[in-house]
C-alpha cells in the first residue's frame, strides 16, 4: 500500500518539470510579443527597449526560464506584463473563484450524472434510458458558450430572474453564500455542469449494464436478495470508475471553463486566460497555465490514491 | 396525515414568502442606490490608476481625466463643436518668440490633490521626472511605457518659480499642447505617504481629478466618488457613485444592460441596438477623431503605386450601403478627417459611389473585370476601434470585385495586426500585402497625418507603414509643425488634406460613431465629438 502511495506521490516531480517547460516553451514559441502589453504601439524605440529591460524580456530565454522556475519554486511567478501586479496573486484569486464554480458545475453534474446513469443503466433498454441517453448525448455535444448565451437571454434579458455576469453585486473578494452573490453561480454552473453531466451519465450507464449481466448479480437474485440490496452492490462497483471520470471531468472543469466564464464575466482562471491571449501577457499565461497543470497533476493524484483505498485490485497491480 | 401534508405545505409557502421578501429587499436597495452609476467598459481589466492609463484611449476616458487632470485638458462640453484644448492644471502657456523650442506654463493656483497636497511646480517636476529620469526614486516604467511616446516632442522641463515650469521641446513643434493632454499629473505627497510604493498608489490613487477612485477591485470593478473640492466648479460630479466595470465581450455588456445589471455600456454590437431601443434605451452617438481606411503600400511594385487604380478603389465603395450595413453606425469618410473640420480643406476629388467612372479609370490603366487589379490586404476579424471588419472588408471586396480590384485577404488577429503597423509593408510578417485595414484615432495633427504621411516616419520610427515619400507632404507637414499661429497652422493642413485627398492617398471609408446604450434613468451626459467624454454632467433620474 504504502509502496504504490510513494511511488505514485514521486511521478509527480518529473511530470511538474516537464509541465513547467512545456508551459515556458509554448507560452514563447506562439506568436506576438509580450512587449505589445507594456508599451503603446506608437512608443519610441529607446522606450520599449528600457520598459524589456525594467521586465527581464531582453535576456535569453534559457536564462527567463532558469529565472522563472527558481523564482516559481518560492512561489512567486513573476508581474503580470499589462498591470504590473504579482501573477500568484492574480492567479490565486481567479483560481478561488474558478474552483467555485468548478465544483459547483461538478455537484450538479456528477449528482445528475449519476442518477440519470444508474436510472438508465438499471433500466436499460426503457423509455426512461432512451431519453436520458439523449440528453447525455446532447449535453456531451452542446457547445458550451451557446448554451451559455441562451440561457442569459432566457433567464437574464427575458425573465430577469438571475444574472447575467459577474460574481456577485460587489465583486468576487466580498463573495459570500448569500442568495445576492449564489444567484450569480446558478446560470455558469448549470452551464459548466452540462459536459460532466453527459459524460458521467453515460460512463455510469455502461458500467450499471456490466455489472448488471456479471454472474455474481445473478448469484445474488438467485440468493433470494432483495432488489435494493443488489441495486447497492451494483452502485458500489460503480464508484470508483464514477470517482475517476468525476475527478478528470473536475480537472477539465477547472481548465476549460474559458468560454464559460468569457462569456458571463466570470473572473476566474478562465477568463484570466482569455484576457491574457488577447494581451500577449506572458507572465500571466505561463503562471495560469502551470498552476491549473499542477492542480490537475494533483487531482490524479489524489483520484488514483481515492481509487486505490476503495478498489484494493489497483494497488495489486 | 392530512394535517402534516397541510403543515409541510405551509412551511413551503412560508420559504417561498421568504424568498420572495428578500428578492423584493434587494430590488429595493438597488433602487435606494439611485445615484449609482454603472458602466461596463469594453476593456479586460481595471486601468492603470496611478496617473498614466494603459487600455488605449478607454483607460484615459474612465481613470485618466476622471482622476486626474493634464496641464492642457479636452474641452468635452459640447455635442456639436470640434472639441478643443482647455486649460487645466496650467492656467495659460506661451511659446518663446525667439526660440520656439521654449514653452512656459503658469500653473493654475489654489489647486490640491485629492489627499489635500498642493499642486505646484515642485508637484509637476515630480511628474515628470516620474515618467523621464530612469535614476529618480519615483521613476515608474510602466507610467513611461503609456505616455512618453505621446510626447514625442519631450526634451527638457524645468521649474521657473513655485507656480511655473519651463519645457524646450527637441524640435520646434506647435503640436506640443496636443501631446501634453496626455500627461497626468499624481501626488507626490500620497506616493510618499504610501511608502513609495506605486502598487499601493494605484489602490489608493491621488490626483486632482474631478473624481476619486474609493475602492478597486482587479480585473472586476473602480469606484469613482465625486471630489467635492475639484477647482473647477462648474464640473464638479452630480452622482453620488461610479462604478466600473470591465466587460470585453460584447454580447455579455448587451444581456448585462438589458437585465438591469449595468446602466451604460460602451460599444454595443450593432446588431443588438434595434433590440435595445425596442426595450426603452438611449443609444447615443457622435462621430469622433476616428477613421477606417486602407493604407497602401507604395513600395515598388504595389499596384497603389497607379493614382487611378487608388482614385477607383475610392469610387468603388458603397458607403451608403456600408452604412445601412452597420445599422446606421457609422459616418461616410471622404478624407482622413470629416469634412467640417478645419483641417479638410476644399479637395476636388469627391469621394463618392460611382461604379462607372471607377471602370473607366481601371480601363484607363489596362484593367478591368477580365483583366482585375489583383491586391492583397491585411486586416484583422476584431479589434479596438475596428468595427465590424470582417462583414465591412467583405462588403469592400464585393463592391471592388465589380469594378475590376480583386481583393485577397490576410486574415490576422488583432494582436497580430497591430504590430506590424509599425513594422511596415516590406517587413515578412506584411506577407507580401499591399495595403492594411487599421483604424486610428486624429486627435491632434501628428496623429492625423505627420506620424503616417511624413517620409522620416517610414519604419521603424513611425506608422508610415506603405512608406509614403512625397516631398511636397512633407514640406507641408513641416510647415505646420513649425507654424504656431493657429488659423495660419489649420490653412496649412487643409492645403495637406486638400492634397491627399485629390492623391486619393489612401482608401477611406468611415468614420465610427461611437456607440454607447444606457438605461433611460441616465441623464444628462452630452457626448463629445471625442474619443474622451466627460462623466461630470451625467446623473440618475430617480
Amino acid at each position: 500500500m504504502s509502496t504504490y502511495f510513494l511511488k505514485r506521490i514521486l511521478y509527480v516531480v518529473p511530470i511538474t518539470l516537464a509541465v513547467s517547460f512545456f508551459c515556458f516553451s509554448l507560452v514563447h514559441l506562439s506568436p506576438g510579443d509580450p512587449m505589445d502589453a507594456v508599451v503603446s504601439a506608437d512608443a519610441p524605440r529607446e522606450v520599449v527597449a528600457m520598459v524589456e529591460r525594467a521586465y527581464g524580456f531582453d535576456r535569453p530565454l534559457p536564462e527567463q526560464f532558469a529565472l522563472w522556475v527558481s523564482r516559481a519554486l518560492q512561489g512567486d511567478l513573476g508581474l503580470s506584463a499589462a498591470n504590473g501586479r504579482a501573477v500568484t496573486t492574480e492567479v490565486f484569486a481567479a483560481l478561488k473563484n474558478t474552483l467555485l464554480l468548478a465544483l459547483a458545475a461538478s455537484l450538479i453534474g456528477f449528482t445528475l450524472g449519476c442518477t440519470f446513469g444508474l436510472l438508465a443503466g438499471y433500466w436499460q433498454g426503457s423509455l426512461l434510458d432512451r431519453l436520458v441517453t439523449g440528453f447525455a448525448v446532447g449535453g456531451v455535444s452542446v457547445p458550451h458558450y451557446w448554451l451559455g448565451m441562451l440561457l442569459v437571454i432566457v433567464f437574464s434579458v427575458e425573465l430577469n430572474w438571475l444574472p447575467s455576469s459577474g460574481a456577485g453585486p460587489g465583486s468576487s473578494n466580498d463573495w459570500a453564500f448569500e442568495w445576492a452573490y449564489l444567484r450569480h453561480l446558478i446560470l455558469p454552473a448549470v452551464t459548466l455542469s452540462v459536459i460532466p453531466m453527459g459524460v458521467v451519465t453515460r460512463t455510469v450507464r455502461a458500467m450499471v449494464a456490466e455489472i448488471l449481466a456479471h454472474e455474481f448479480v445473478e448469484a445474488l437474485r438467485a440468493k433470494g436478495l432483495a432488489e435494493k440490496r443488489v441495486f447497492l452492490h451494483v452502485v458500489k462497483n460503480v464508484a470508483p470508475t464514477a470517482l475517476a471520470v468525476m475527478g478528470l471531468q473536475l480537472g477539465y472543469l477547472l481548465g476549460g471553463s474559458i468560454l464559460v466564464e468569457t462569456v458571463f464575466s466570470w473572473p476566474g482562471t478562465g477568463l484570466l486566460l482569455n484576457n491574457a491571449i488577447f494581451q500577449r501577457d506572458l507572465p500571466i499565461l505561463q503562471g495560469t497555465i502551470l498552476v491549473l497543470a499542477l492542480f490537475f497533476v494533483l487531482l490524479n493524484l489524489i483520484v488514483d490514491l481515492a481509487q486505490a483505498r476503495l478498489d484494493p485490485r489497483i494497488q495489486r497491480s | 396525515m392530512v394535517y402534516k401534508k397541510i403543515a409541510a405545505a405551509l412551511r413551503q409557502a412560508r420559504r417561498a414568502a421568504a424568498v420572495t421578501v428578500s428578492l423584493t429587499v434587494l430590488s429595493m436597495s438597488a433602487m435606494a442606490d439611485g445615484q449609482v452609476l454603472r458602466i461596463a467598459m469594453t476593456a479586460s481589466d481595471i486601468p492603470l490608476t496611478t496617473g498614466q492609463p494603459d487600455s488605449g484611449f478607454e483607460g484615459y476616458r474612465f481613470l485618466g481625466y476622471t482622476v486626474y487632470d493634464a496641464l492642457i485638458n479636452w474641452d468635452l462640453s459640447s455635442a456639436d463643436e470640434i472639441s478643443g484644448l482647455t486649460p487645466g492644471l496650467a492656467e495659460s502657456w506661451e511659446v518663446d518668440e525667439e526660440d520656439t523650442r521654449v514653452w512656459t506654463f503658469t500653473l493654475r493656483q489654489g489647486v490640491s490633490f485629492h489627499d489635500g497636497s498642493e499642486w505646484n511646480a515642485d508637484a509637476a517636476i515630480w511628474n515628470l521626472d516620474k515618467v523621464y529620469d530612469e535614476d529618480s526614486p519615483q521613476f515608474d516604467a510602466r507610467q513611461a511605457g503609456n505616455v512618453r511616446g505621446r510626447i514625442p516632442a519631450m526634451d527638457q522641463y524645468e521649474k521657473v518659480d513655485d507656480h511655473t515650469i519651463r519645457f524646450t521641446t527637441r524640435e520646434p513643434d506647435a503640436w506640443f499642447p496636443y501631446q501634453l493632454t496626455f500627461l497626468l499629473f499624481s501626488s507626490p505627497a500620497q506616493w510618499e505617504a504610501l511608502g513609495g510604493d506605486w502598487d499601493a498608489f494605484a489602490r489608493e490613487p491621488s490626483g486632482t481629478g474631478p473624481f476619486r477612485l474609493t475602492r478597486l477591485v482587479p480585473r472586476e470593478r473602480a469606484v469613482l466618488e465625486p471630489n467635492a473640492d475639484y477647482w473647477d466648479a462648474d464640473r464638479v460630479p452630480r452622482i453620488e457613485r461610479i462604478e466600473l466595470i470591465p466587460m470585453p465581450e460584447s454580447s455579455t455588456r448587451t444581456s448585462a444592460l438589458l437585465s438591469d445589471q449595468v446602466d451604460w455600456i460602451e460599444t454595443p454590437a450593432p446588431d443588438a441596438i434595434p433590440r435595445m431601443q425596442s426595450r426603452g434605451m438611449t443609444i447615443t452617438s457622435n462621430p469622433y477623431p476616428h477613421t477606417w481606411p486602407y493604407q497602401f503600400s507604395m513600395l515598388e511594385g504595389s499596384p497603389w503605386r497607379d493614382i487611378n487604380v487608388r482614385k477607383a478603389a475610392n469610387l468603388a465603395v458603397d458607403r451608403e450601403g456600408l452604412e445601412a450595413l452597420l445599422g446606421g453606425l457609422m459616418v461616410p469618410a471622404a478624407g482622413i478627417v470629416t469634412p467640417d473640420h478645419p483641417w479638410y480643406g476644399e479637395p476636388e476629388f469627391e469621394t463618392r459611389y460611382d461604379p462607372e467612372e471607377a471602370m473607366r479609370l481601371l480601363a484607363e490603366s489596362g484593367y478591368g473585370p477580365d483583366n482585375p487589379v489583383e491586391i492583397k490586404v491585411l486586416i484583422s476579424t476584431s479589434g479596438s476601434g475596428q468595427m465590424q471588419p470582417l462583414a465591412m472588408n467583405e462588403y469592400i471586396q464585393q463592391n471592388l470585385a465589380e469594378v475590376g480590384i480583386a481583393l485577397d485577404f490576410e486574415v490576422l488577429d488583432w494582436e497580430s495586426l497591430f504590430p506590424n503597423w509599425r513594422r511596415g509593408a516590406e517587413d515578412p510578417s506584411s506577407r507580401g500585402a499591399h495595403a492594411t485595414n487599421i483604424t486610428f484615432g486624429w486627435l491632434d495633427p501628428f496623429a492625423a497625418f505627420y506620424r503616417f504621411m511624413h517620409s522620416s516616419m517610414a519604419p521603424p520610427n513611425g506608422f508610415n507603414w506603405g512608406y509614403m515619400d512625397d516631398p511636397e507632404y512633407d514640406r507641408l507637414l513641416d510647415e505646420a509643425r513649425v507654424t504656431f499661429d493657429q488659423e495660419a497652422q489649420d490653412a496649412i493642413l487643409a492645403e495637406f488634406h486638400t492634397r491627399m485627398v485629390d492623391d486619393a492617398a489612401w482608401l477611406w471609408v468611415a468614420h465610427d460613431v461611437g456607440p454607447r446604450a444606457m438605461q433611460p434613468r441616465v441623464k444628462g451626459f452630452v457626448q463629445a465629438k471625442n474619443w474622451f467624454q466627460d462623466l461630470t454632467p451625467v446623473y440618475i433620474e430617480e
